[in-house]
């Protein structure tokens, strides 16, 4: 199976999520730069962390005119799984692929920490191979993970099942104490109405191994292997 | 043409004989253009004039040394053909002037120095100093560099890992942004700032060229007054994206075998790269201005050789091969142009639109630059700060009074405040979190990891500069002794007054002496650094304020020790000998408010018995827990071991140290006395004989003070309790103590 990381020229965390598809969940996994029109035979691709063309406008608001963006979109439209990781969850906003948008974090400050996230649905390639509700420790590092989405819009999404994580407690409450960036509904992450687009700010790929502090994230990139497998059987 | 008067000259920071040093290496007098490139080439800050002499008596050889002074950065070997590439660089005047583009743009700095070594980072630490959290002016500063380091090193993507803060009124004037970055390169890919081969091209690239940051060097070598605000146009703005894109297409650049030598435009900008990496090459350089890349309209050549807009690096490539180089500029949509070209004899020559209007030669603006003997005088008050009249002294508080104040003193206090706004996550690489020991990132594609600390204490320079060096070395290398790793290597940054006067040159060259003597016992030579003069605000200086940054290598990356206490019922060992020394402690300055005494003494060889020791015990995996123990000694030291365990206590009887001269002040000598070569460690019952044998061996005082359980630090003296703290309020007033003094909002002052 083969995981094609997106390289926008400001992409931070590329190397990070090629490096956990590949030598953690043992799958091949190839960088693409922005500028190339061709996925290169992605099984699933990702949209990487990082400041994709520095960000100073708003984070992902360029990177949705990248030449790799029509395959991207064509891609999801075909119902390809499609992961966006922190910035990569911001490009996936601006280029319209999944619904809301970013806005500072609630306490002005970039905030980098451990979060606790529950996952909420299951029925997405990048769950499918968690637990109903369990808990997953990753990092946070952002200063634009304050998610919003006008009230007619956020109904739908928790009408359609669309919200796939919460920020929550170690004991899996959700509450404003535990919501580090003030997202509405606490969201941590969010599917498409086909719900093979999933962006997360998160970084499941900086959680993939006990030795950088939880290998929690391993379950996200493990569960694209699942659905896939599953699917061509 | 302006003439050269006493007027020109002051405001170049050029002093009469060295007018005339210049009129004699050019025979002639120099026009404005190489004035301006003498000025800013002979500064304290590029030049080294005051410190070189000085410098040149530091250790910097050694079996794993690949590169010394001298680079863009230093380099040492870590096994199977690679090299760790890392500096320490401070930008203490800009911070001062402009706190987040001060501190932003000296992050962007050190990253070039790695990456133009052909390395690619993977690591930032920094070690600050800022005035005293009740003063909004050390607030604002500090909120300001806290968020200019975030925002440069995490857009750029490289992890924040470590570093150290100190907050002391000294600084409130004058506050210290020292910022290290380490990277990785194979020894083989190593590429120095040298040009090379005549008709080679030379190739200017990243952002272009404005008018901020003229005479930032010359900036950096002046004390401040009243009128430094005005200097603000001398600081430059940080571009973190264009760095980012500068670094990648460098790194791939460099793969294509087509690049000479390579520099980056940092302090001195355009005229610093070209007559450095013409010197270092043997060659000559001819460049011409109109070909550099201009952000503004109608620059002279004096403005554009002396700008230091950032992220620009100049390279010379191999001729024939330039189509190579330009392709993956372009691909980054970077554009590289060729400004120059390497020639025969050794002069710089600068052209505007083909006419010559600079001539000097290479070695005129940096190998010849002034070096100074400057005289050096012990400081009148020398003696009697280092006694400490304890008659004079309020009666000692009671020790859980100290404690209850000491654990919420910002500089022992938790900075979670300031690395939850770093990212230290990014490159996964990151296997110590921030705050639980020295950094630590692995080695991917090895089992190895780096482990890092930077360290420094002003207060005992202050006392004893010689001894304060020495403390600071033997700190940074313990600290990275103390997750397991073994010491190989260090950089330094010299943090002091104003040169020009003999009691600071004195605190120079005991400083180094004491640096010297230190890395040369431990055996972590010096490879690189920096030296920040003139900290001085309306003629009061810092503390005299080395700070050491040393890098340790761990053969197996899964065996590290972190300071938090893991078993209850385990045994906890003090490992080196508790002095009861309070000379320049936290506690003497938190409860007495005196600076005083003589810092503690410190013996290299059990200094370095006790590192080797530690490093074996982590290695056999008989520890626990380690945790150095400095600022608040050993009562902060055991506390810091039960943080975020999720509240496992200890207790804890310690021997009554006989107190100088009051036995009043005994008890808390003994538990804040900040006695150097102490180790705190955590040890099974069933390691403990083992541990005490090994110590016993390596000649090593160990002694078993207590048990590891209950919710509360409970500490004795000679069996009375003197301490008694549920770790969960204690952990509360720690961990929050710094975000209580910020929510204060900053006034605008």
């Amino acid at each position: 199976m083969k995981f094609s990381v997106v390289v926008f020229p400001g992409s931070n965390s590329a190397y990070d999520a090629a490096y956990a598809a590949s030598r953690v969940i043992g799958e091949q996994a190839e960088l693409i730069w922005h500028k190339d029109t061709d996925l290169k035979g992605a099984d699933v691709v990702i949209l990487p962390g990082g400041f994709a063309h520095g960000d100073y406008l708003r984070t992902g608001a360029i990177a949705r005119f990248s030449p790799i963006m029509s395959a991207v979109k064509a891609f999801a439209d075909r119902g390809g799984p499609v992961l966006g990781i922190c910035n990569g969850f911001q490009v996936l906003l601006e280029a319209g692929l999944l619904p809301g948008a970013m806005v500072r974090n609630d306490r002005i400050k970039f905030v980098s920490q451990m979060v606790s996230i529950r996952v909420e649905q299951t029925d997405t390639p990048f769950t499918a191979a968690c637990e109903p509700r369990q808990l997953l420790r990753m990092p946070i590092a952002h200063g634009e993970g304050n998610y919003y989405a006008p009230p007619d819009v956020l109904a739908e999404l928790e009408e359609n099942r669309q919200v796939i994580f919460r920020y929550a407690n170690a004991g899996g409450e959700v509450g404003a104490d535990w919501n580090p960036n003030g997202s509405l509904n606490s969201i941590a992450g969010i599917c498409n109405r086909q719900r093979n687009v999933v962006g997360l700010m998160p970084h499941p790929e900086r959680a993939s191994e006990l030795s950088l502090g939880s290998a929690d994230g391993r379950v996200v990139l493990a569960s694209a292997v699942q659905a896939l497998a599953s699917l061509s059987r | 043409m302006e003439v050269i008067d006493t007027a020109v000259l002051e405001r170049h920071g050029i002093k009469p004989d060295e007018y005339e040093r210049i009129q004699h290496l050019l025979g002639r007098d120099p026009n404005l253009l190489e004035l301006g490139l003498f000025s800013v080439m002979w500064s304290e800050h590029c030049s080294y004039k005051s410190s070189r002499v000085h410098l040149k008596t530091l250790p910097t050889t050694g079996s794993r040394v690949v590169q010394g002074p001298g680079e863009n950065a230093g380099a040492v070997d870590i096994g199977d053909g690679m090299c760790a590439v890392f500096k320490i660089e401070s930008h203490n005047h800009p911070s001062f002037i402009e706190p987040y583009q001060g501190a932003a743009t000296g992050v962007g700095g050190i990253i070039r120095d790695i990456f133009t070594m052909g390395a690619r980072p993977i690591a930032l630490l920094n070690a600050l100093r800022f005035g005293s959290l009740d003063t909004p002016l050390a607030r604002r500063i500090f909120e300001g560099v806290v968020a200019g380091i975030g925002g440069y090193g995490n857009s750029i993507g490289i992890p924040t890992v470590g570093g150290e803060i100190v907050f002391d009124e000294m600084y409130g004037g004058n506050p210290l942004v020292n910022v290290f970055c380490l990277g990785i390169a194979r020894i083989d890919d190593i590429i120095k700032g040298a040009a090379k081969g005549k008709g080679n091209p030379v190739f200017y690239v990243g952002a272009k060229t404005g008018r901020d940051g003229i005479h930032g060097a010359t900036m950096a070598s002046a004390e401040f007054d009243e009128k430094s605000a005005e200097k603000r146009p001398a600081v430059q703005v940080g571009d973190p994206f264009m760095e980012k894109l500068l670094m990648e297409a460098c790194l791939e650049v460099m793969k294509t075998g087509a690049v000479v030598g390579i520099q980056d435009m940092g302090a001195a900008g355009f005229t610093c790269a070209t007559s450095e990496m013409g010197s270092r090459g043997g060659v000559g350089m001819e460049v011409d201005v109109m070909h550099v890349p201009q952000r503004e309209t109608g620059m002279i050549p004096y403005e554009i050789m002396l700008s230091e807009s950032q992220e620009r690096m100049l390279l010379v490539v191999e001729r024939g091969r330039e189509h190579e180089v330009e392709a993956v500029f372009e691909k980054w949509d970077l554009h590289a142009v060729q400004v120059g070209e390497v020639t025969d004899g050794t002069r710089l020559k600068i052209f505007e639109r083909g006419r010559l209007v600079a001539d000097v030669p290479n070695r005129a603006l940096t190998d010849e630059a002034p070096v100074y003997q400057r005289p050096m005088e012990v400081p009148l008050w020398q003696k009697s700060v280092q006694e400490i009249s304890f008659a004079n002294l309020a009666p000692a508080p009671s020790a859980q009074q100290v404690f209850d104040q000491l654990i919420a003193v910002p500089t022992i206090a938790s900075k979670r405040w300031a690395y939850r706004q770093f990212d230290h996550s990014v490159g996964t690489n990151t296997i110590a979190q921030p705050g639980m020991s020295a950094a630590v990132v692995r080695v991917k594609d090895t089992s190895r990891a780096l482990a890092m600390s930077v360290d420094g204490n002003g207060r005992f320079g202050y006392l004893d500069p010689y001894q304060g060096a020495r403390l600071a070395v033997a700190e940074a290398a313990r600290n990275v002794a103390c997750v397991g790793a073994e010491p190989i290597g260090a950089t330094n940054n010299l943090n002091f007054g104003n040169p020009e006067r003999p009691e600071i040159m004195w605190q120079i060259g005991e400083s180094v002496r004491g640096i010297g003597d230190a890395c040369r016992a431990l055996n972590t030579p010096i490879t690189g650094g920096n030296v920040s003069l003139y900290n001085e605000t309306e003629g009061r200086a810092i503390f005299p304020t080395p700070v050491l940054g040393v890098v340790g290598i761990l053969e197996d990356a899964t065996r590290i020790a972190t300071r938090t206490f893991k078993t209850i019922g385990s045994a906890v060992v003090l490992l080196g000998d508790n002095l009861g020394e309070i000379g320049g402690s936290e506690y003497l300055v938190t409860m007495h408010n005196l600076v005083a005494g003589k810092p503690p003494a410190l013996d290299l060889k059990r200094e370095a018995a006790l590192q080797k020791l530690i490093v074996k015990l982590i290695g056999d995996g008989c520890v626990e827990s380690a945790h150095d123990c400095s600022e608040g000694g050993l009562a902060i030291t055991l506390a810091e071991c039960t943080f975020d365990t999720g509240g496992i206590g200890v207790s804890a009887d310690l021997t009554a140290v006989v107190c100088e001269t009051d036995d009043t002040f005994s008890v808390n000598a003994t538990l804040f006395g900040e006695s150097a070569s102490r180790i705190v460690i955590s040890v099974s019952s069933h390691h403990l004989d083992h541990v005490m044998e090994q110590a016993a061996e390596a000649g090593v005082t160990a002694r078993e003070i207590g048990r590891i359980g209950g919710e509360h630090i409970r500490l004795s003296v000679n069996g009375q309790v003197a301490i008694d703290t549920p770790v969960a309020s204690a952990e509360i007033a720690w961990a929050t103590a710094i975000e209580n003094k910020m929510r204060r909002k900053p006034k605008a002052d």
